[in-house]
C-alpha cells in the first residue's frame, strides 16, 4: 500500500509548531515509516513535488507572497490541517491589526519601504477551506499525534471543542480563580493542551483560542469580580488569538 | 460494600465489548447508503432484534455508532443494517466488503409498537432514510398480513436516485394488499409520479382515523410535518409513533448523550408515542 | 436529629491512623482527604498522618479558600473540587480490555457523597445493562463515611435529604468532635465493618457523648445557609422549559463545564478509538464528557444544542427534574460543588429558586 503523503509548510510564524512535529521522538521513525514527508523544511532539505495527501500549515498570512502560496497549498493539499494559534488564529503578529502598521515597521526596519505586507494578519481559514485545525501556542504533541493517527486510520480527529476547565478537573489541577491563585481564561479557552499551563500554577493565557460557542467576553466579570483592573483584563485577552473567526479583533492600542 | 473478590473480566459480559460480525453481503443503495448483511464471526451472536431497534455497530479503530435495524427478523443470527454514510464510521461501514470484520452490540432500544395496531389499518410515512427502521416493521406486518386492515406506505426522498430498496418498494406497490406511493422533493429525468413532500400523498390518501396507526421516521422536520398533518386528518396523538434520533455513544444508558427532556432515547425510544414527544419537540434545542 | 445508631464505639486521633493501617494492611487502596495546592483533594494515602490536620475550607459561590482551624479537626472541610466519582467511574477507562481493580476503601465520605454514590448506583446498576467495571469497583469498595458536623457555605444537603448525618450506605460512620478531646464516635453498618470496627483501639461511648453528638448534628442542619426550593423541583423544572430565566443564566455562564465535572453524580461520558499511527492497535476508551461541551448533542443532522442557555437548561433540569424521570431520584445530593467551583459564580439553589419566584402569581 502506498504510504500517505505528508508536507509541512511555514508562513509568519516562529516553527515552534513544526518543530513539535520533531519533538515526537519516540514515534517520530514511527511517522516516518507511516507517511511519505515530501516538504518539511524544518527537518529535511527533500523538497518532493506535490500532491500531497496531508498538508499541515503553520503561521498566519501577513504578506500577499503568502496569500498566493496558501491557495497554491490547498490546491495541492488532500487534506489541509491549520497548525498553531498563528495558523489558526492570527498569532501574536496579529496584534499589529488595527493599529499603525507604517509606524511600526518604521520602528523596526531600516528600509521599511522594502516590506510588503497585507494590511491586515489573518488566519489560514480567512483565505482557503481548512479541514482540521490544532489550536495552541505551541501545539500539543499529543494531539498532532492523535490527529495523525485518525487521518492515517480513516477516524474523525478527536478535536476538543470545550475549555480548558475539563481538563483542569480530569488532571486534578485545582481551580486557579475559585482559589484565587490567577487569573485565567481557562473557561473560554479551547482545551487541547492537557491543562498544562494551571498545572504548573499559571493561568491559562488563552493560547488555543476560544472554546467552540464560547464569549470570550464573559470572563471579565468574573476577572473583574476578582480584583483584576480592566487594563490587565484587556492585555490578556489580547493574546496571541486576536484574529480567531468571531472575535473582534483589537490591536495592540493603548498598552502597546 | 461487600468485599466480592475476583477479578473483572472484559468479554461477551461487558456490556460495551462488541460481538465480532463479519460483512457477508453488501448492496449499494444508493449514492451514500449501503445495506450490509452481518453474520456472527464466532459462535456469540446477538438476541432477535424487534423491529424498530438498533445495534451498536463498529469499525476498530474508527469508532462506533447506533444503526437502525433494516431487514426482517431472522433465526440464523445475521443481521441486516442499512447505513448512510455521513461521517467517518458509516463511510468506513458502507465501503466495507465482504469478508470485512464489523463489531456489533445490541439490539437495543424500544421499537415499534405494532401490537397496539393489530386488526386496524397501518401507515407507514418515511422519509429517505427513515425507511431502514420502517422496513422491518412492513415485512413483519406482511408476514401477518391477515391480522391487520389497510397498509399504505408513503415514501420521500430527495430525488428518485435516493429512494431506498428501489426493487422492494415497487414490488411492494404490485401487491394489491399494499398501498405504495413514493415522492421525491426534486424530479429528474423519468421521474413521472409526485413531486413534493411525503405529507403531499398523505392528502390524497383516504384514512380511517378511528382504525388507523402511523408509524414515522424520517428528518425531525419531516416527522413534525406529518405528525400535524395526521392530528388534522382526526388520528389520535396516541395513534402517531414516531423514531428520533439523538448522539448516542453507549445504547445502554450509561452515556447521557441521547436525552430528551425526560428520555434517554437509546432505552425510552428510539420510538415513542407522539402524545409522548410532542410537547417536547416543540421546545427548541431541548 | 436521631442517627439511630447502635452504641457507638469512640476512637482517638491514633485510632484513624490504625484505621487506615488495617485497611491497607487488607490489601485495599485507601482514598482519603488530602491537602494539596490550595484545596482538599481526594488522594490515595498510605497512612493517616496524610490526612488533613486542622485545615477548613471557607467556601461561597465561585471561591474556595483554605485555613488553619483553631482546633485539629480532621473532616471539617465542604465542597473540595473532587469526589468519590472519579474512583468509581474514572476519567478514562478501557472498554475493550480486562481490568483487575485493587479493593478500594475510602475514607471521609460525606453524607452528601454517599447519596451521590447511591445515585451512581442507580445509574450503572440499573437492569438490563449494568456496567460490571463501575460495579467491581463500587462494591469492593470499605467506606467510611463522616457525618457533617460543620456544614460549608455552600452546602444545602438537609434540604436535598441526603445530610448532614449519615443514614446508610456505609462500612463505619464518624462523627468528628473536638471538644472535650479529639475523637471520633465510631458505629458500624454492615458486618465488614463491625469486623474492621472490632480490630481497633476503642472504647463505648458514653450515652452523654452520643447524645451529644447527635446535638451538634441537629445543629448543623438547621445552621445550613442554602436550600433547594421546598417544591415538587420535578414539576418545576418541566414547566420552566421556555422560561426567560435560562437566557439570563447564560450570560452569565461561562459553558466552561467545571460544575459536571465537580458534580459526584454527572456521569456522562463519550467514546473515543485510538490507534497507533500505523492501525495496528486499536483501542475503545470511554471518557467523561459534559452536556456543556458543543460536541455533546452533534447528530449527522445537526446540533441539537447549540446555545449556551440549551446546555444550562439541560444540566439544571436533568439535575433536578428528568434524573427522576430517568432513575427515580434527584441527581442533586447537596453537596454545594457546582456553586463553589464555577467560576461565575452560578447558584443552583438561587436559580432554582428563581423559577419557582417566576410562578408566584403578581
Amino acid at each position: 500500500m502506498r504510504r500517505p503523503s505528508l508536507a509541512v509548510w511555514k508562513l509568519t510564524s516562529c516553527d515552534g509548531c513544526q518543530l513539535t512535529l520533531l519533538d515526537c521522538e519516540d514515534e517520530l521513525l514511527d511517522i516516518a515509516d507511516a507517511v511519505e514527508i515530501r516538504h518539511f523544511p524544518e527537518a529535511t532539505r527533500r523538497d518532493l513535488p506535490g500532491p500531497f495527501d496531508v498538508s499541515l500549515v503553520e503561521g498566519s498570512i501577513s504578506t500577499p507572497a503568502e496569500a498566493e502560496r496558501i491557495r497554491r497549498i490547498r490546491e495541492e493539499s488532500g487534506v489541509l490541517v491549520a497548525i498553531g494559534a498563528c495558523a489558526t488564529a492570527g498569532g501574536y503578529q496579529a496584534l499589529r491589526n488595527g493599529a499603525d502598521l507604517e509606524a511600526f515597521q518604521r520602528i523596526v526596519y531600516p528600509r521599511p519601504e522594502a516590506i510588503r505586507s497585507l494590511d491586515r494578519v489573518s488566519p489560514v481559514a480567512a483565505h482557503v477551506e481548512v479541514d482540521y485545525e490544532l489550536h495552541g501556542c505551541p501545539i500539543d504533541r499529543r494531539a498532532l499525534l492523535g490527529l495523525l493517527s485518525a487521518l492515517l486510520n480513516g477516524r474523525r480527529p478527536d478535536l476538543p471543542a470545550g475549555s480548558v476547565c475539563a481538563e483542569c478537573k480530569q488532571r486534578g489541577v485545582n481551580c486557579l480563580l475559585v482559589l484565587g491563585r490567577a487569573p485565567c481564561l481557562g473557561p473560554v479557552t479551547r482545551a487541547g493542551c492537557g491543562a498544562l499551563c494551571p498545572a504548573y500554577d499559571r493561568g491559562c493565557y488563552g493560547c488555543a483560542g476560544p472554546a467552540e460557542s464560547a464569549r470570550p467576553e464573559a470572563i471579565v466579570p468574573v476577572l473583574r469580580r476578582r480584583g483584576h483592573g480592566d487594563a490587565a483584563i484587556r492585555r490578556l485577552l489580547r493574546g496571541c488569538t486576536t484574529a480567531a473567526p468571531g472575535r473582534d479583533s483589537e490591536g495592540a492600542d493603548d498598552d502597546a | 460494600m461487600t468485599a466480592a473478590r475476583g477479578a473483572v473480566r472484559a468479554g461477551p459480559r461487558d456490556a460495551m465489548a462488541p460481538l465480532e460480525y463479519t460483512v457477508v453481503h453488501r448492496r449499494t443503495e444508493t449514492r451514500d447508503t449501503a445495506t450490509l448483511t452481518l453474520a456472527p464471526a464466532a459462535g456469540a451472536r446477538t438476541d432477535p432484534a424487534r423491529p424498530g431497534q438498533f445495534t451498536m455497530l463498529s469499525v476498530a479503530g474508527v469508532g462506533e455508532i447506533p444503526v437502525s435495524i433494516s431487514g426482517a427478523e431472522r433465526l440464523d443470527g445475521r443481521i441486516v443494517q442499512t447505513v448512510r454514510d455521513v461521517g467517518a464510521v458509516s463511510g468506513a461501514l458502507c465501503r466495507m466488503p465482504v469478508g470485512g470484520a464489523v463489531g456489533v452490540r445490541g439490539p437495543y432500544g424500544r421499537g415499534w409498537d405494532l401490537r397496539s395496531a393489530l386488526g386496524g389499518d397501518l401507515l407507514v410515512m418515511a422519509g429517505g432514510i427513515g425507511l431502514a427502521p420502517l422496513r422491518p416493521l412492513v415485512l413483519t406486518a406482511l408476514s401477518l398480513r391477515v391480522r391487520f386492515g389497510r397498509i399504505v406506505v408513503l415514501v420521500g426522498a430527495r430525488t428518485a436516485a435516493d429512494l431506498l430498496y428501489p426493487l422492494q418498494v415497487a414490488a411492494w406497490a404490485r401487491r394489491r394488499d399494499l398501498e405504495v406511493e413514493s415522492t421525491v422533493d426534486r424530479a429528474t429525468p423519468g421521474w413521472a409520479r409526485p413531486v413534493g413532500l411525503v405529507t403531499e400523498p398523505l392528502a390524497r390518501t383516504r384514512l380511517d382515523p378511528e382504525r388507523t396507526t402511523a408509524f414515522l421516521c424520517g428528518p425531525e422536520a419531516m416527522m413534525k410535518a406529518s405528525a400535524a398533518a395526521l392530528l388534522e386528518r382526526g388520528l389520535a396523538p396516541a395513534r402517531i409513533q414516531v423514531s428520533l434520533e439523538r448522539n448516542m455513544q453507549c445504547g445502554i444508558g450509561w452515556c447521557g448523550h441521547c436525552q430528551l427532556g425526560p428520555y434517554l432515547l437509546c432505552c425510552q425510544g428510539p420510538v415513542h408515542r407522539w402524545d409522548a414527544v410532542a410537547d417536547l419537540l416543540d421546545i427548541e434545542e431541548l | 436529629m436521631r442517627t439511630h445508631r447502635p452504641a457507638p464505639a469512640v476512637i482517638d486521633r491514633n485510632g484513624l491512623d490504625q484505621l487506615v493501617k488495617l485497611l491497607i494492611a487488607d490489601g485495599r487502596t485507601v482514598i482519603g482527604p488530602v491537602e494539596r495546592d490550595g484545596a482538599i483533594v481526594l488522594d490515595e494515602i498510605e497512612s493517616g498522618a496524610e490526612l488533613p490536620d486542622g485545615v477548613g475550607a471557607e467556601t461561597g459561590p465561585g471561591r474556595y479558600r483554605l485555613h488553619r482551624r483553631a482546633d485539629r479537626a480532621v473532616f471539617n472541610h465542604a465542597a473540595g473540587p473532587q469526589s468519590w466519582k472519579r474512583f468509581v467511574h474514572p476519567v478514562r477507562q478501557r472498554v475493550d480490555a480486562p481490568e483487575e481493580p485493587r479493593p478500594l476503601a475510602f475514607i471521609g465520605v460525606r453524607p452528601c457523597d454517599l447519596a451521590a454514590l447511591s445515585v451512581l448506583d442507580g445509574v450503572f446498576g440499573a437492569a438490563p445493562h449494568p456496567d460490571r467495571r463501575y460495579q467491581a469497583r463500587r462494591d469492593r469498595a470499605f467506606v467510611v463515611a463522616v457525618d457533617c458536623v460543620e456544614p460549608g457555605a455552600t452546602c444545602f444537603c438537609a434540604s436535598a435529604g441526603t445530610g448532614p448525618a449519615a443514614t446508610g450506605g456505609y462500612d463505619l460512620v464518624l462523627t468528628e468532635r473536638v471538644e472535650g478531646g479529639h475523637r471520633f464516635l465510631v458505629s458500624a453498618g454492615t458486618v465488614e465493618g463491625e469486623e474492621v470496627l472490632e480490630r481497633l483501639t476503642r472504647r463505648n461511648a458514653t450515652r452523654e457523648e452520643a447524645a451529644e453528638a447527635d446535638r451538634a448534628l441537629r445543629g448543623a442542619a438547621e445552621s445550613m445557609e442554602r436550600s433547594l426550593p421546598a417544591t415538587d423541583l420535578r414539576a418545576l423544572l418541566a414547566r420552566s422549559r421556555r422560561s426567560e430565566r435560562w437566557q439570563e443564566i447564560a450570560d452569565r455562564c461561562l459553558a466552561c463545564a467545571n460544575c459536571t465535572m465537580v458534580c459526584p453524580t454527572c456521569f456522562c461520558t463519550t467514546v473515543e478509538d485510538v490507534t497507533d499511527l500505523r492501525g495496528g492497535r486499536a483501542e475503545r476508551w470511554r471518557r467523561w464528557d459534559s452536556c456543556f461541551d458543543p460536541d455533546f448533542s452533534y447528530t449527522a443532522g445537526g446540533t441539537v444544542r447549540t446555545s449556551v442557555a440549551s446546555r444550562y437548561r439541560q444540566w439544571m433540569s436533568h439535575k433536578l427534574g428528568t434524573w427522576h424521570d430517568q432513575f427515580g431520584t434527584s441527581g442533586c445530593v447537596g453537596c454545594g460543588r457546582c456553586i463553589a467551583w464555577c467560576p461565575a459564580g452560578i447558584d443552583i439553589t438561587a436559580e432554582a429558586a428563581a423559577l419557582a419566584r417566576e410562578e408566584e402569581p403578581r
